[in-house]
């Protein structure tokens, strides 16, 4: 950075009382060491929607579904329909709106990214990190294929994964509008007021409490 | 010299009692202190029956615990939530808990993929991405640095998610039971980054863990320089394996899942990541199909812990209404209690201390002559924020919110002194 503008930036901060020392470029303990571009690459693996961070590799549906039926589909089932209680993977269109929505990489996941992110550094769940760079984007291509975003022929790689569509892509709503309720007006209310008191439910009555 | 002789015949009796016995005994006793009455052989003028017998000695119990009298006082897991127990969730006892602090081993569990066994000489934290210098750090330079002693409450964001429908729980530890609140040792990340330096265009962090599950999320550099922390211990010991030993990341007011666990790296970017568990989940789903996302702070709730499911009344007259507060904007000026479903309220006394960002303890005299309550309790904090009916949130949220339920709870006292969780409408 130029020296001007460091001096400008660190004016700024000290006027508003952020610590200065952050944009130090001087140590200040010498504790720790420098890591290496090797020791980074191996544990950097998070990729960012834009496409950041997806190692070279490719892969696509077609690959990918054998992959997936040995070591994904025992959970997830073959259609990503989930298996007992595992999570269902495929699914979900227009029903975030409904009693009952079904929230699914194909009707939530706003980014595919999140999809290779998650499945390379989770998944199979306890035995995560073991699948390659180009399994992961076969079974990703596969997963999106079955979701009907790609076909099934699509070539999935680093250079497209950050320009995928997802279907939900607009679906979420920032900044966070909290305090979201009118709690700020002035004094609560102490005596005689005016809140329904008749029991409409008892969690007796459900009754899914575990017993000792 | 006999008299001697048949004491260390004691002694030697226990000690040989240990092992399988001793634990059948245990779980007997357990249920005889809670089902049964007293002993009357132990009360007086009779000699209690452990009077005369020495006890266990100072090298039986090198790692003090309970006592078995308390073997009830225990985290426990509602099974049907989750589909493998490794990654899912237990519940503090609260009802059972004074004061503000929770016991490390009482501290909820929330993980995705079991607990990892971390040996500290194997542990390194990486810093990487917009910084000056990439680094990475042993626990040893960790302890080296300026550090800080923090109380902060930890609750998880679905903490009562069970309840935005109805009232499904029947139980204080069940419906409230994901918040605990411990002292925390460790190191500012400010501090921390003086040594890595940090480029201007650093606007997000993402925090990784080094668990099976890799836990990920993406937090604002001004939180990170406000007042989140690197953290080794709680509660004066060495963090406990399920809190994340040797090191986790500690996000002050902000919901758990962010706090990240093992941590095993900070990366630092110019956009937020967008991992799984912040779009996929801890995202909040409003009746129109959008979901809001990155809501991070949790805001100001409260619950009475006795009397509460788990802690009937027993008598008529005196007894004391306790409870809990707790805020992730700053510190709780005031809860308020009702015993009429909140028609009428009146300020509970507030016990110090009262820390920013922790549990605070308040209590409240009742005189019970029999007759039904429907107790509540509503927290304000230092901002003037009032705890809001779930009536209040589900006309903003809708019905299908998981995450963030800080609304005020009903139990309902009974005649026969049982209590239970009911809703108002
Ligand atoms: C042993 C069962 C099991 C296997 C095998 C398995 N998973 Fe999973 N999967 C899970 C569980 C459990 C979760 C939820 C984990 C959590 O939330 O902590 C999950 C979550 C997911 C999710 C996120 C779902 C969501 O909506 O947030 C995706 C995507 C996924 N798995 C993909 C895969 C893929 C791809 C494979 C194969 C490479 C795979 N899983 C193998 C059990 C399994």
């Amino acid at each position: 950075m130029f020296g001007l503008a460091k001096l400008f930036i660190s004016t700024v901060c000290f006027l508003l009382c952020v610590c200065v020392s952050t944009y130090a470029s001087e140590r200040q303990f010498y504790l720790g060491k420098i890591a290496t571009p090797e020791e980074v690459l191996g544990w950097d693996i998070d990729v960012r929607p834009d496409g950041l961070g997806a190692p070279v590799g490719s892969g696509n549906a077609i690959n990918g579904e054998e992959i997936y039926a040995e070591v994904c589909a025992g959970c997830h089932g073959d259609f990503g329909e989930g298996m007992d209680r595992w999570p269902e993977l495929v699914g979900g269109e227009d029903t975030l709106d409904t009693h009952d929505p079904l929230k699914t990489t194909g009707s939530y996941w706003p980014y595919a990214s999140t999809m290779y992110d998650y499945i390379y550094r989770a998944m199979p769940f306890g035995m995560s990190q073991s699948l390659t760079v180009d399994e992961t984007y076969q079974i990703v291509a596969f997963i999106l294929n079955m979701n009907d975003i790609i076909d099934e022929d699509f070539v999935l790689s680093n250079k497209n994964i950050g320009k995928i569509e997802m279907p939900n892509r607009d679906g979420f709503l920032l900044p966070d509008p909290r305090p979201d309720i009118d709690v700020f007006s002035g004094t609560p209310c102490m005596s005689d007021c005016d809140v329904p008191i008749t029991i409409i439910g008892k969690a007796r009555d459900i009754d899914v409490t575990p017993e000792d | 010299m006999v008299k001697k002789r048949e004491i260390v015949k004691g002694i030697n009796r226990r000690r040989l009692l240990g092992g399988a016995t001793a634990l059948g005994s245990l779980a007997m006793t357990s249920k005889v202190f809670s089902q049964v009455k007293a002993n009357r052989d132990n009360l007086p003028p009779n000699l209690p029956e452990w009077t005369p017998d020495l006890g266990p000695g100072v090298d039986v119990n090198p790692y003090g615990t309970p006592s078995i009298f308390e073997e009830n006082v225990i985290r426990r897991n509602v099974p049907w939530l989750t589909a493998s127990a490794e990654s899912s969730v237990n519940f503090t006892p609260l009802q059972d808990l004074e004061g503000i602090i929770t016991p490390n081993g009482l501290c909820f569990e929330r993980h995705h993929g079991g607990v990892p066994e971390i040996n500290p000489a194997d542990y390194r934290l990486m810093i990487n991405g917009l910084v000056d210098r990439e680094m990475i750090f042993t626990l040893d330079d960790l302890k080296r640095f300026p550090q800080t002693n923090k109380f902060y409450f930890l609750e998880c964001a679905a903490n009562g998610g069970m309840e935005w429908k109805g009232s499904q729980l029947n139980g204080c530890q069940f419906t409230f039971g994901m918040v605990h609140n411990v002292q925390y040792t460790g190191v500012k990340l400010s501090d921390l980054l003086s040594e890595t330096g940090l480029k201007p265009k650093a606007k997000w962090v993402l925090a990784e863990g080094s668990d099976t599950s890799g836990m990920t999320r993406s937090i604002p550099i001004e939180k990170i320089l406000e007042d989140c922390l690197i953290v080794w211990a709680m509660n004066g010991e060495a963090l406990r394996a399920e809190q994340g030993y040797p090191v986790r990341l500690v996000v002050p007011g902000w919901e758990g899942n962010m706090w990240v666990k093992w941590i095993r790296r900070l990366e630092f970017g110019d956009k937020p990541y967008m991992t799984r568990e912040e779009t996929s989940k801890y995202t909040d789903l409003l009746s129109n199909g959008k979901a809001r996302m990155f809501t991070w702070v949790m805001e100001a709730k409260s619950v009475v812990t006795s009397p509460s499911p788990e802690k009937p009344i027993l008598q008529k007259g005196v007894h004391q209404i306790r409870g809990l507060a707790w805020s992730g904007r700053g510190k709780i000026k005031r809860v308020d209690v009702s015993i009429d479903g909140g028609k009428n309220w009146k300020t509970s006394k507030l016990h110090g201390p009262v820390f920013s960002k922790s549990l605070s303890r308040f209590t409240f005299p009742l005189n019970w002559n029999g007759e039904e309550l429907l107790i509540q309790s509503r927290a304000i904090d230092e901002t003037g924020y009032v705890q809001p009916h779930i009536h209040e949130l589900q006309k903003v949220r809708g019905l299908n919110s998981i995450y963030h339920n800080n609304s005020i709870a009903t139990w309902l006292v009974n005649k026969n002194g049982k209590v239970e969780n009911v809703r108002l409408g």
